[in-house]
């Protein structure tokens, strides 16, 4: 760890028990488990935009959650800046909370209906004692609502949620999460509900925060069309384990894992004369209570032997940066 | 000659704020064997455009111009019971929302067969028999017919449906944006199929997404829609390769490609407009970096662009403005 990480994640862990009916609780004795996060570690560095791209039920917002401290972890480690916030109490992450911030998929669902664009944003500055006075509270978020292009910013203060369409209620979130100058910020999948022709000012204007305030950037996407243009690096996660991680260049020239490859070859390109390969891969994601043993991705690998149906690979670094979890590439 | 021949189709829905101008003077073409993309954002029109091929308008929803001709016959005109034996028969329909679009209730032999019996007079044994074939057609196994939908994964409930679709053999099928909510793998599976199907079934098909990458995957012609009406036409290689329209440039260009080079993705700015009082002139003049006097007064119409089968609606490509 260099003082250059932002965020170190070691062999982190969050298995959800699975309530079962009555009778299977009186017959057997095992508690089931849904891996949502099963021992992944990565980093992500100062001024870093580290994607997370993957299948649902792949566990990348579960993850997301977990580094934000917004659920606990059932083992593993996270550092922020050197510090170990596994197991900090409420009351010792606060003035971290400042320095970490999210902004979520629905902006439908992320506000609260009942309150004003100006305390929907002032709330975090409160409660962070960042701004004490009303005045000061004013001018900050005037200042955040021109920065995301809500202008004039008088207009918008005094309205409610309802009153705004999706892209300028995502634009609250970005100004809601940028008002405390964060350190670090996850975006989990910020425009999947959004407009295509909407979608990249909202991109372009988080990106431009990154830059401008060296803010280490996580961001969570299903797209990976989207992720390759986003993103320095990129992991792709797969039933709650980091099958193949590096460069996203690399990641998406040269994959390794056939995971990978399948991923990025059912991609549509808006290309008419590039064609489709056809896809090895079959089936669809299994469910994370019942994971196949040995690699997760066996039952619909085009490559799997029997060592793949027996022994889980390791993630080994295969090139520079570039990690792989596969007993072909890397055995 | 087109199986499928829409002339200036215009369907408003009727609110207590007024009339929403959803479809406004909408006309394409479809052939026989041939995939029609039809794109767009959301509000756009697109699925009112499916919903009024179908005949199956919500309340409030009405036809109030324009022709459908569908093998020449304008199915506008035709009552409920004649429009019965146009639906499923010869144009079905693939409705949005995979996960939810089956009821929960029933199996999905009996849905499908359910289909089949509503639209013709064949015994039940009969029916079952064609939606094991159907089934088997689409990828998934016969015994797949006693599963109830919780029991299908979404990429085998949304095969389910293209089965249900094409129960009664139509020429026509439509399909509502069929990739979203499934994972791209999935998607991509689904998306093959339907092509395969198209080819062997030799089957007319309107692709109605908003992801410009589906179509230049899968279809022939697209259609761009803007705020109830068609703003770029023509042959999906021309048009991706040289959109002329400002709209379609700037949807290219929220495209990014996965193969291209990092770049930051582009947008429009600006809001789609309310269709209950649209802009004046060109309806995307407000949001246009180009437009110039001439369009917010007059609307342009689309008109044939170059010696390709190309079609826009811009005074700055085709109109008055074009430069020569």
């Amino acid at each position: 760890m260099t003082e250059n990480t932002a965020i170190n994640v070691i062999e982190l862990k969050k298995w959800f028990s699975v309530r079962k009916g009555f009778l299977t609780t009186v017959f057997s004795r095992e508690q089931l488990f849904l891996r949502a996060v099963d021992q992944i570690s990565f980093d992500i560095k100062v001024g870093e935009v580290f994607g997370l791209a993957g299948e649902s039920g792949s566990g990348k917002t579960t993850t997301g959650r977990l580094l934000l401290k917004l659920i606990k972890p059932t083992s593993g480690k996270i550092y922020f800046k050197g510090q170990d916030i596994t197991d900090l109490s409420e009351k010792e992450l606060k003035p971290l909370r400042r320095k970490m911030q999210i902004v979520f998929q629905d902006p439908y669902e992320s506000m609260n209906p009942r309150m004003t664009i100006r305390d929907i944003v002032a709330e975090g500055l409160g409660t962070q004692k960042i701004a004490t006075t009303e005045k000061e509270m004013d001018e900050k978020v005037v200042d955040i609502l021109k920065d995301v292009e809500l202008v004039p910013p008088e207009e918008f203060l005094l309205r409610y949620p309802h009153e705004l369409s999706g892209g300028q209620r995502q634009r609250v979130a970005v100004a809601r999460a940028f008002v405390l100058r964060p350190e670090f910020i996850v975006a989990d999948e910020p425009v999947s509900m959004l407009d295509v022709s909407i979608r990249a000012e909202i991109l372009n204007l988080m990106l431009d925060f990154v830059e401008k305030f060296n803010v280490s950037f996580l961001y969570i996407t299903h797209d990976v069309a989207l992720a390759r243009h986003m993103c320095d690096r990129v992991a792709i996660m797969y039933l709650g384990k980091i099958m193949e991680m590096g460069a996203t260049e690399s990641i998406v020239y040269e994959p390794l894992h056939p995971y990978t490859q399948a991923l990025i070859a059912a991609v549509p390109v808006p290309d008419p004369t590039s064609k489709r390969t056809r896809l090895p891969v079959k089936g669809e994601i299994p469910s994370p209570v019942n994971l196949p043993p040995g690699c997760r991705f066996h039952t619909r690998c085009p490559i799997a032997d029997e060592n793949c149906r027996q022994k889980e690979p390791k993630f080994i670094e295969v090139g520079k940066q570039h990690f792989v979890a596969c007993h072909k590439v890397a055995g | 000659m087109p199986i499928l021949d829409v002339q200036d189709l215009k369907t408003y829905y009727s609110t207590l704020r007024g009339s929403v101008k959803a479809v406004d003077g909408v006309s394409f073409q479809v052939d026989k064997g041939e995939a029609l993309g039809l794109a767009g954002e959301s509000g756009c029109g697109k699925t009112t455009v499916a919903l009024s091929l179908m005949r199956i308008l919500p309340t409030g929803g009405e036809i109030l111009g324009g022709k459908i001709l569908f093998e020449d016959k304008d199915i506008v005109i035709l009552n409920e019971r004649q429009m019965k034996k146009i639906r499923w028969k010869s144009v079905s329909i693939i409705f949005q929302g995979a996960m939810n679009a089956l009821n929960p209730l029933f199996r999905l032999g009996d849905q499908i067969t359910e289909a089949i019996l509503t639209h013709e007079k064949v015994s039940k044994k009969a029916a079952m028999k064609r939606t094991k074939k159907l089934l088997e057609l689409v990828g998934l196994e016969p015994k797949r017919t006693k599963d109830y939908p919780h029991e299908l994964s979404g990429g085998m409930r949304q095969r389910g449906l293209i089965a249900m679709a094409l129960a009664c053999n139509p020429q026509l099928l439509i399909a509502d944006e069929p990739g979203t909510a499934l994972d791209v793998i999935v998607q991509a599976q689904v998306l093959s199929l339907m092509e395969e199907l198209k080819r062997k079934l030799n089957l007319a098909m309107i692709l109605i997404t908003h992801d410009l990458s589906i179509i230049a995957d899968t279809c022939d012609k697209v259609a761009i829609m803007y705020a109830g009406k068609i703003v770029e036409c023509g042959d999906v290689v021309d048009i991706f390769k040289k959109p002329l329209h400002p709209y379609t440039q700037g949807l290219v260009g929220a495209f990014p490609s996965i193969k291209a080079a990092r770049k930051r993705i582009s947008s429009i700015p600006g809001l789609p407009p309310d269709l209950i009082d649209p802009p004046t002139g060109c309806r995307f003049h407000p949001r246009c970096s180009f437009a110039k006097d001439l369009c917010k007064t007059e609307d342009p119409l689309l008109t044939k662009v170059g010696k390709e089968n190309q079609f826009a609606a811009c005074h700055l490509v085709s109109g008055k403005l074009a430069q020569q």
